[in-house]
């Protein structure tokens, strides 16, 4: 019987969060810190022919500008990005100076008074367009980067990686299908639009340490680039990253940490901050993938799924970075969650000369996910089957194999039939998809499913240390960032449940720093519970030894006699003998002054077992440890009269493998639901012919606001994950992850017309009901 | 740059700030004061993550000029101690990242206070000028609601 795990424990640093205590990395100002303000690129593709500096270094208080200067290339998977501009701008937003000075205010007027010359060059507007044989080259010289050995760029082309999927046998599958269905889905980048704007700070001590704090995911990412980068000492490198405020993937990537670093070099190692303006943030700094994706589906008479052919073609922007693992993640389960036994799918990244791509909640899933459950809702109307009906049958189960050949069993593999059952009664779906109400409005249900699994790095770690204090409480480290998930309250009561005592004896360190908080790799990938849960049970496992230990010397019995409980070890046939906590965590003290033991610390730390690279040619692999499944339903009102509409009701069932924590897993997924509503519903850069993003302000790119939201149905499955802690499968992702198909399947039902362009706004719909073919924005 | 001595009235305080004219009162509450609650989001009004309390009333920091708070009481979250409105926020889960909070419970609470039977309606055209990104909204509604049924 669980007394911690599942309960709604309130959040650890709830408090700070609701009196203005709460710091996050803007909030830190020292004396003698200098102001970074970035100067940007105005166009999406030009040379660059001439940067004025003169008047801004007349400015008072500019202490450095940096411009046209060639420093490493930066990049994750190529190292394909000057981190300020050098030649070309390969985007709208890119950096091509950055000014340092005493003030902001001063920082930004010398930067405002630099005159940058350029001259245009054909704009790389789609990766559609980015994939023709005469497309303008974003990377003339893509052969001569340096990059991870399995990034696959083709040189002379925009490609910056393709990965291959092969499974089965195509011609078989086809003569299988007795119906076919086509379609392509296309949308354009969007952001993530975290509410607090990305900032780095760096300082460069005199005997070279590199002290940087960031708002990131991914700290120990930002100490291993700016070694590998700079070819700096590791050990040097110190990354502090306190609360984030938002961060939904796009704070995976590494790029203001590199242009403080070098802004702080430049002006003799004094503390620099580059904090992003808004609009900064929402171009200069990575964006949400965008997708033109074509997919293929045949199925047998009675609906079964019999081949695939999909291509995915990622809008990866200007640089690599990133897109590349999405564009691989997106080929690992590329089908979306169901049984197809013949496969075949192209997942390219492409470069194009749009703001370069993070990852967005999801990582590839999202994005995926709406173009296959669109041609899902073809498949079942062109068979006369009712499309959840459709997915029932079809639903991946034990047995099955994933597109890169893991063999799923029940453990790694969560229960979607149990999800799309739930689905069924939550949206009352018996009841009827169509519910006409009068002759402007009508009533429509669509559904969707989902699955991931985290294609994260087959040697990512996660560790945790807990020491003790005299009193007998517990302080928990770990390198998992405190994003807004709620997962180091959750790793609180993962200790908690397995040492048996209080939650509020344990008390969690929110600050992450890379020299003294064992390393979490990136807290990305709804990754923390599981990897990070398993080092806190590692970690209390080794604390229960330390303190049987003690406590056997001291009270003369062996150490199998003990339990452990309550704040206390002691014996298990008789509690009454035993030792508070504060009487060993420090060490056991006789009565005549002799101890023993000391301080106890325990670590624990974990590692993803017989994760595998893919093979290049049939994208056969292990990716990931386990795959979360999901079922949803929106129901909206729709206006046939002008294509307004409501969404009314919006519903999504996970299977959770185990609720860690009530409310916050309700909250994680009405809000990941939120989110790909709006990414659904209304959100995308809008581009110009020059490749300039038009709306990069928030009351011109609008996440929904409050009243907005739909009534959230949320339900849970739990089949557990045998090797998670309690069978937590990965869950902050995947609220998001069906929202754009179900929305779309309603809509276009409701409109009698496919809608397969995101977002789904009343124009698009519009149009495409006037006919204008392949109707896009 | 030209700065002003400016008399502020915050939280209950006299403080003394030096300012530039331009200067909002964001910029001199978080810069000068080191009063970080109200946080910069967009800096144009659109997100309220900077909403402080003016005389009572809910006023997003960053379209104000700091030179315009003279003669005014300004409440700042830092102000706000223990008051039912940040318990409700705890206890119903009404945030998650934390950075649009300071700035919802400047104007939950100031809505509570001049509407304190407020209808949903009300509660919409109040709450709908800040933008949280993490939750769906529907907890922050529970927090408030759960306020005004109490009041």
């Amino acid at each position: 019987m669980l007394k911690v795990v599942g309960k709604s424990v309130i959040r650890k640093e709830a408090y700070d969060k609701v009196s203005g205590r709460a710091k996050y990395t803007n909030d830190y100002q020292s004396t003698g810190m200098l102001s970074g303000k970035i100067v940007i690129s105005p166009y999406g593709h030009a040379k660059i022919v001439n940067i004025d500096t003169s008047r801004a270094w007349k400015v008072p208080g500019v202490r450095a500008i940096l411009a046209g200067k060639h420093y490493p290339l930066t990049g994750e998977a190529i190292r394909d990005r000057p981190p300020i501009a050098v030649g070309k701008v390969r985007y709208h937003g890119e950096p091509v100076a950055l000014v340092v000075a005493d003030t902001p205010t001063q920082a930004k007027t010398a930067a405002d008074l630099i005159h940058v010359q350029y001259e245009l060059l054909p704009v790389v507007n789609s990766p559609t367009q980015a994939f023709q044989r005469d497309a303008p080259l974003v990377h003339e010289h893509l052969g001569e980067y340096e990059k991870e050995e399995d990034s696959h760029p083709v040189p002379g082309t925009n490609i910056a990686t393709h990965i291959k999927i092969r499974k089965g046998n195509m011609e078989q599958g086809w003569a299988e299908s007795e119906t076919v269905v086509e379609a392509s889905i296309s949308f354009s980048p969007s952001d993530h639009a975290a509410m607090e704007t990305r900032c780095s700070t760096a300082e460069i001590t005199p005997d070279g340490k590199i002290i940087i704090m960031t708002s990131s995911q991914a700290p120990f990412m930002v100490k291993r680039l700016i070694s590998m980068y700079f070819d700096e000492d590791m050990g040097k490198i110190i990354v502090h990253t306190p609360l984030v405020g938002g961060a939904y993937g796009g704070k995976a990537s590494v790029h203001l940490e590199v242009l403080a670093y070098l802004a702080s070099k430049e002006v003799g190692g004094r503390p620099v901050k580059v904090w992003n303006t808004r609009e900064e943030d929402m171009i200069t700094s990575p964006c949400h993938i965008g997708l033109d994706a074509t997919v293929k589906l045949g199925a047998g008479r009675d609906g079964k799924l019999k081949a695939a052919f999909i291509q995915y073609l990622w809008d990866g922007g200007a640089y690599s970075d990133k897109a590349i693992d999405v564009t691989r993640s997106g080929a690992v389960d590329c089908t979306g969650p169901y049984r197809i036994d013949n496969v075949w799918c192209d997942s390219y990244c492409m470069y194009t000369n749009h703001p370069f791509a993070a990852p967005f909640r999801g990582f590839s899933h999202s994005e995926l996910s709406f173009a296959i459950e669109r041609t899902m809702d073809l498949l079942a109307q062109k068979l006369n089957m009712d499309p959840l009906e459709l997915r029932y049958i079809n639903a991946i189960r034990p047995g099955d194999t994933t597109p890169t050949r893991v063999k799923l069993n029940s453990s790694n593999l969560g229960d979607l039939p149990s999800c799309i059952e739930k689905v069924r009664e939550l949206i009352k779906w018996d009841e009827g998809q169509i519910q006409e109400i009068n002759e402007r409005l009508v009533r429509v249900k669509g559904v969707s499913c989902s699955w991931k699994t985290s294609t994260i790095d087959t040697d990512a770690p996660s560790g945790a240390i807990l020491t003790f204090n005299r009193d007998g409480s517990i302080n928990l480290m770990s390198g998992v960032v405190e994003i807004g998930t709620g997962t180091k309250t959750i790793l609180a009561q993962i200790l908690a449940e397995r040492l048996k005592m209080d939650v509020d004896k344990i008390h969690v360190r929110m600050e992450v720093d890379t020299q003294t908080t064992p390393e979490h790799w990136k807290t990305v990938a709804s990754r923390g519970t599981y990897m990070g849960g398993r080092a806190v049970l590692e970690a209390a496992d080794d604390v229960i030894r330390q303190l049987k230990e003690v406590a056997s010397c001291a009270l003369r019995a062996p150490v199998e006699d003990f339990e452990v409980a309550d704040s206390r070890v002691f014996l298990r046939d008789d509690p009454s003998i035993g030792l508070h906590f504060k009487e060993v965590g420090y060490g056991y003290k006789y009565p005549n002054g002799n101890t023993i033991g000391g301080q106890i610390i325990g670590r624990g730390n974990f590692v993803l077992r017989h994760l595998t690279h893919l093979d290049p040619e049939t994208g056969a692999g292990k990716p990931g440890p386990e795959w979360t499944p999901a079922a949803y339903a929106v129901e909206i009102e729709f206006d046939r009269r002008d294509c307004t509409y409501r969404i009314l009701k919006a519903c999504s069932v996970v299977d959770a493998g185990k609720v860690m924590n009530e409310k916050a897993a309700l909250g994680q997924v009405m809000g990941a639901m939120s989110m790909g509503l709006a990414f659904a519903g209304r959100e995308t850069f809008y581009f110009d012919e020059l490749g300039r993003v038009l709306n990069t302000q928030l009351r011109t790119y609008r996440p929904l606001r409050y009243g907005e939201n739909p009534d959230y149905l949320v339900g849970f499955v739990e089949r557990p994950a045998l090797d998670s802690p309690y069978g937590a499968r990965g869950l902050g992702e995947h609220g998001l992850m069906g929202m754009p198909g179900a929305l779309g399947n309603a809509l276009s039902i409701a409109a009698g017309v496919p809608l397969n362009n995101l977002p789904l706004i009343p124009e698009l719909i519009w149009k495409a009901r006037r006919g204008t073919h392949h109707a896009s924005l | 740059m030209g700065l002003q001595s400016l008399t502020l009235h915050i939280n209950g305080e006299k403080r003394v700030v030096n300012v530039r004219f331009a200067d909002t009162l964001l910029y001199a509450l978080r810069g000068n004061l080191g009063l970080t609650g109200a946080k910069p989001g967009c800096l144009n009004g659109d997100c309220g993550a900077c909403t402080v309390n003016v005389d009572g009333w809910p006023m997003k920091s960053c379209l104000m000029l700091a030179v315009e708070a003279v003669g005014k009481e300004v409440t700042t979250v830092e102000g706000v101690k223990g008051e039912p409105i940040q318990h409700a926020f705890v206890e119903n889960f009404a945030f998650q990242c934390g950075y649009c909070t300071p700035g919802f419970i400047m104007n939950c609470r100031s809505l509570i206070q001049h509407h304190p039977d407020a209808d949903d309606a009300k509660v919409k055209e109040w709450l709908e000028s800040n933008i949280c990104r993490c939750t769906g909204y529907a907890e922050i509604q529970q927090a408030v609601k759960s306020v005004i049924n109490k009041e």
